[in-house]
């Protein structure tokens, strides 16, 4: 160190000060160099910058509207609100998210499909500090146990949404349908009008089946909006300005839960469909098919197993039998085919034909059978009704031709979907001479005539159907079209004539004739539905139908007891009560019910019995 | 020189009782108006830190004690001679060897980058915080026992000094210290006297190698920051968020500000690291531009006087190392708010003594120490 010494001190120092100097130089041009870039973004782009951040600070938000509710006829209600929580992560505020996740996992459960599904949302491009859901409707006693240890979770939180309940389950899962998330499909098709782009802005829900659907613009309501100033995460801090979404509107059907819960029950066993209209509005009473689900799986996702288990379960739960399920008529359309051969003046309630158990056209050699083998002997058209005798209705049917049946069971409503405001209703098929051109490129035959006088062959019927043209026979022809709302927001909607015209028949009295013999269904002690009798409050006029499900070939002897159960005859009833005065109608179906007297029919008669013996409630 | 009136005001009192506080801190061997200007730059980032950090008492008093233990260390560092800074050079640069290769074999770290170095019995510390200051101390140790102007066969040997320590930290990785150390060596040589025509193929050569970087040295995080800095919008929420973010909050604030603690972009946390590395944003968006010149000001008046010390040291060891501390106490200024308003790509640095941090604020404090020691420190 000594050798500093000899050094020439003063020109080191001159040195050292003429590069600090020049340091010194480029220090305060760099600086300026600073100044000029803070004054250029905080003078020149001020005002881009200002409305940038103002833009980042306040957020109009549209406010989802609150789902209208629905009531049946008697002010249960069908279908609610219901607050559900969600618990949420900010992931930039997880410290560790695998402990996170599994100590939550420990305090109240995450499944695996939780786990994936929110890997797979945090893969998602997001704001960030932007909250993910990790799990949906938490328990009251989960929600308290997240907000106990909220401490040891940062980021973590639960958030509250209004969610769709169906208070009543399965008993009304395949009428009033349900809503889900809006998928993508649903999005594009909202986004593609302005209108309802705007309307559904903050909406997550949409009516996806059943009257939830048919009625998603009444029941959606109009969004509100706010401005909000939020922090980075989206979080409201204030809200500025406010205009309050309006609510849907409530819709009461004519549903009635009483009569929805018997048929629930007494269809318990079985797979089949209920469906009752009264007569006097056409409303629908009750809509019924068996088995059902719980609709509210369906709102905010169902699981793969449970959508699985539903879809695989052989009974088809999903399936709504009443609207869709197609039946052959059977014996049920003897009355709508006797009204119209007698009025057609083809027979008439007076003749006779002698029944010999065997039905034979002219020069064809097939036999058509009677459900009883040695026949009836002498029958005229009421007892043909009473005992369900089928060469009666061969014989009429093959008289009147397809050309006059068709057109007269057609108003009817038989091939048509009649209802208002069943959506998706199957709409049947009435086979006529151009149907069968179509379909099967061939001729009618005088065969087909044949079939169709027992109901059977081609015609399919729903069970909502065989109701409307029950409801109608039992009016007197009079059409007042089946409907599910009675009333919007409390206001009653008028009875609007259908479109539908009313039948006129050239004798009246043919109504009450056949309104006897249907009563003698019951009451008569050869009737086929004389089992009622035990039971019998109000005066009931039906008919049972049995419905082949395999085609029994001539000659085979059909042994039921052979035949798997879910070969057996399906089992039909219809009928309306009481008969002086018809308020109700009623169409019963049960799969594989084998006999229509034994089992629809009593079906029919407790639903019939309660509806009338207190309309007014429980 | 043109602003050698302005030195003499700063150098000398201009009134009796600051003559007499300046004597009493002359025995002390600190500057008096050297440890006005930190006091006043410590009190003003605390305020800023307390509206960056979202009015977190917490953080502000555990900053105030870092900047406690940081005037103590500047004091302790102030009262040892160069001597014996000089003595220790060479050995603190061997440790300081050693340190960096432990942190590259058993470093801790996050992100794929290891800059920690967990010693048992002692805080985890980056090895790198320490080069910043013994590698200066290093460099001006030799180039002091070598004839000035230098030689060039001793500045290639000093740039091996330099070398060694900067290639150990590109490989934690951490571009942007080893950036800045390699400035701090070089700020060395050009103080001893290096040739302009020497500086001129220097940068020449740099130029030349920046290249070559992007291909051969830089990973790919720092590819993308670099990407991000040209063009922001390209990301605008992942990458670019913090840019487009800071700059919204600089330029919202306008001349005047929003107020204090009023800032939108801060205060609602759209403004990430806002108690780190983009706290200038805080200041700009809540004070204004009249604010962030204030700031610069007294950032400008510190280097100054730290510039004006370093040239008072009476020997070549102290004005050298005196010199690169102060110059590279500017640059992290310059890099840091040049950074967060969107003039320089995004490098993890600190704004000086604002910037919430324990280990920069002790690490800068112990620097203004090592300075003052060099220019107050009498020959014996």
């Amino acid at each position: 160190m000594w050798e500093h010494s000899f050094r020439d001190k003063s020109a080191e120092v001159k040195l050292f000060r003429s590069r600090a100097a020049i340091l010194g130089l480029i220090i305060f041009a760099l600086l300026g160099v600073l100044v000029w870039r803070m004054a250029y973004l905080q003078i020149t782009l001020y005002e881009k910058y200002q409305n940038l951040s103002e833009n980042n600070r306040i957020k109009i938000q549209p406010l989802p509207p609150k789902r209208g509710l629905i009531y049946d006829r008697n002010g249960e209600l069908l279908a609610e609100n219901v607050p559900s929580y969600s618990l949420t992560l900010v992931p930039e505020r997880v410290r560790n998210m695998e402990d996170t996740l599994n100590f939550i996992d420990d305090m109240i459960g995450i499944s695996e499909r939780d786990r994936e599904q929110l890997e797979r949302r945090l893969e998602l491009r997001r704001r960030p500090y932007e909250p993910v859901v990790l799990r949906h409707q938490l328990t009251e006693v989960e929600i308290a146990k997240v907000m106990v240890n909220r401490v040891y979770l940062p980021g973590v939180d639960v958030e509250a949404q209004l969610v769709r309940h169906y208070p009543q389950g399965e008993t009304f899962a395949h009428v009033l349908g349900y809503v889900g998330r809006i998928n993508q499909r649903e999005q594009n098709h909202l986004d593609t009008d302005i209108d309802t782009k705007r309307r559904y802005s903050a909406t997550q829900y949409i009516g996806k089946q059943g009257i939830e659907k048919r009625y998603e613009s009444d029941l959606h309501g109009e969004p509100g909006y706010q401005k909000v100033e939020t922090n980075a995460r989206g979080r409201i801090l204030r809200v500025l300005e406010q205009s309050d979404p309006t609510p849907g509107q409530d819709l009461t059907l004519h549903l009635d839960s009483r009569l929805q819960r018997l048929a629930q029950q007494q269809l318990a066993n079985h797979r089949g469909a209920l469906v009752a209209i009264e007569v006097k509005t056409g409303g629908i009473l009750s809509l019924y098919s068996n088995p059902g689900f719980d609709p509210n799986l369906f709102v905010t996702g169902i699981s793969h197993t449970d959508y699985n288990a539903l879809r695989d379960n052989p009974d088809l739960p999903l399936f709504d039998r009443a609207i869709r399920g197609r039946y052959p008529p059977a014996s049920t359309l003897k009355p709508f085919i006797g009204i119209g051969v007698t009025d057609l003046g083809v027979t008439s309630w007076s003749r006779t034909i002698f029944d010999t158990g065997s039905f034979m056209l002219e020069n064809s050699s097939r036999v058509y059978r009677d459900w009883k083998r040695q026949g009836h002997g002498e029958v005229n058209l009421e007892r043909a009704i009473v005992e369900s005798c089928d060469v009666y209705f061969y014989d009429a049917a093959v008289r009147a031709g397809i050309d006059k049946l068709d057109p007269f069971l057609a108003q009817f409503g038989f091939g048509q979907n009649l209802a208002i405001d069943v959506d998706n209703a199957f709409s049947g098929l009435l086979p006529g001479r151009e149907w069968k051109r179509k379909h099967y490129k061939a001729s009618w035959y005088a065969g087909d005539t044949v079939n169709l006088g027992i109901g059977q062959g081609y015609m399919q019927v729903t069970p909502l159907q065989l109701a409307t043209a029950t409801a109608l026979m039992a009016n007197r022809g009079k059409w007042v079209a089946p409907r599910l709302l009675s009333a919007h927001s409390g206001q009653h909607e008028a009875i609007d004539e259908s479109e539908a015209q009313d039948i006129k028949l050239n004798n009246e009295d043919n109504w009450d004739h056949m309104f006897e013999a249907m009563r003698k269904v019951i009451s008569s002690p050869h009737g086929t539905a004389r089992v009622l009798q035990k039971h019998l409050e109000f005066s009931i006029a039906g008919k049972t139908g049995t419905a082949q499900v395999v085609g029994i070939k001539q000659d085979e002897e059909y042994d039921s007891d052979a035949l798997r159960e879910r070969l057996r005859d399906h089992a039909l009833f219809i009928a309306f009560a009481p008969v002086e005065d018809p308020q109700i109608a009623i169409a019963v179906v049960v799969e594989n019910g084998e006999s229509a007297g034994r089992t629809a029919a009593p079906i029919a008669q407790s639903v019939i019995n309660l509806y009338l013996s207190g309309s007014t409630g429980e | 020189m043109s602003n050698s009136d302005f030195t003499r005001t700063l150098g000398s009192g201009i009134h009796p009782g600051f003559d007499r506080g300046k004597a009493l801190f002359t025995r002390i061997h600190l500057d008096l108006l050297l440890v006005i200007l930190l006091l006043v730059l410590c009190l003003a980032g605390l305020l800023i830190l307390y509206t960056g950090s979202g009015r977190d008492t917490h953080m502000l008093v555990r900053q105030a004690v870092h900047m406690g233990i940081g005037l103590l260390g500047m004091g302790l560092a102030a009262q040892l001679p160069p001597r014996f800074y000089q003595m220790i050079a060479p050995w603190a640069y061997l440790l300081a060897l050693v340190a960096l290769i432990s942190v590259l074999i058993a470093g801790v770290g996050a992100k794929g980058a290891q800059r920690w170095l967990a010693l048992p019995g002692l805080p985890r510390f980056q090895p790198s915080e320490l080069v910043k200051l013994i590698l200066p101390l290093t460099v001006a140790w030799y180039m002091a026992r070598r004839p000035v102007p230098p030689h060039i066969t001793d500045l290639l040997k000093a740039s091996g000094l330099i070398v060694i320590p900067t290639i150990l930290i590109l490989k934690q990785p951490d571009l942007g210290t080893s950036l800045l150390i390699s400035a701090s060596g070089l700020l060395v040589l050009f103080f001893a006297g290096m040739a302009w025509k020497l500086i001129g193929s220097l940068i020449a050569i740099v130029s030349a190698c920046a290249p070559l970087m992007w291909f051969f040295v830089m990973h790919d995080y720092q590819k993308q920051r670099v990407l991000t800095f040209l063009n922001p919008e390209s990301d605008p929420l992942g990458s670019g968020w913090n840019i487009i973010q800071s700059k919204t909050a600089i330029g919202s604030g306008g001349i005047e500000g929003k107020g204090f603690m009023q800032g939108t972009q801060s205060q609602l946390e759209f403004l990430p690291e806002s108690h780190t590395d983009f706290i200038i944003a805080v200041l700009a968006e809540e004070l204004g531009l009249i604010g962030v010149l204030l700031l610069l000001v007294l950032y400008f008046l510190i280097i100054f006087r730290c510039l004006v010390l370093s040239s008072r040291s009476e020997t070549l060891f102290g004005r050298l190392l005196a010199g690169s501390l102060s110059v590279t106490f500017f640059i992290y200024v310059f890099v840091n708010i040049g950074m967060v308003s969107g003039i320089l790509p995004v490098v993890g640095v600190p704004l000086p003594l604002v910037s919430y941090g324990g280990t920069s604020v002790v690490s800068l404090m112990t620097a203004f120490g090592l300075i003052m020691s060099m220019a107050i420190h009498q020959k014996r």
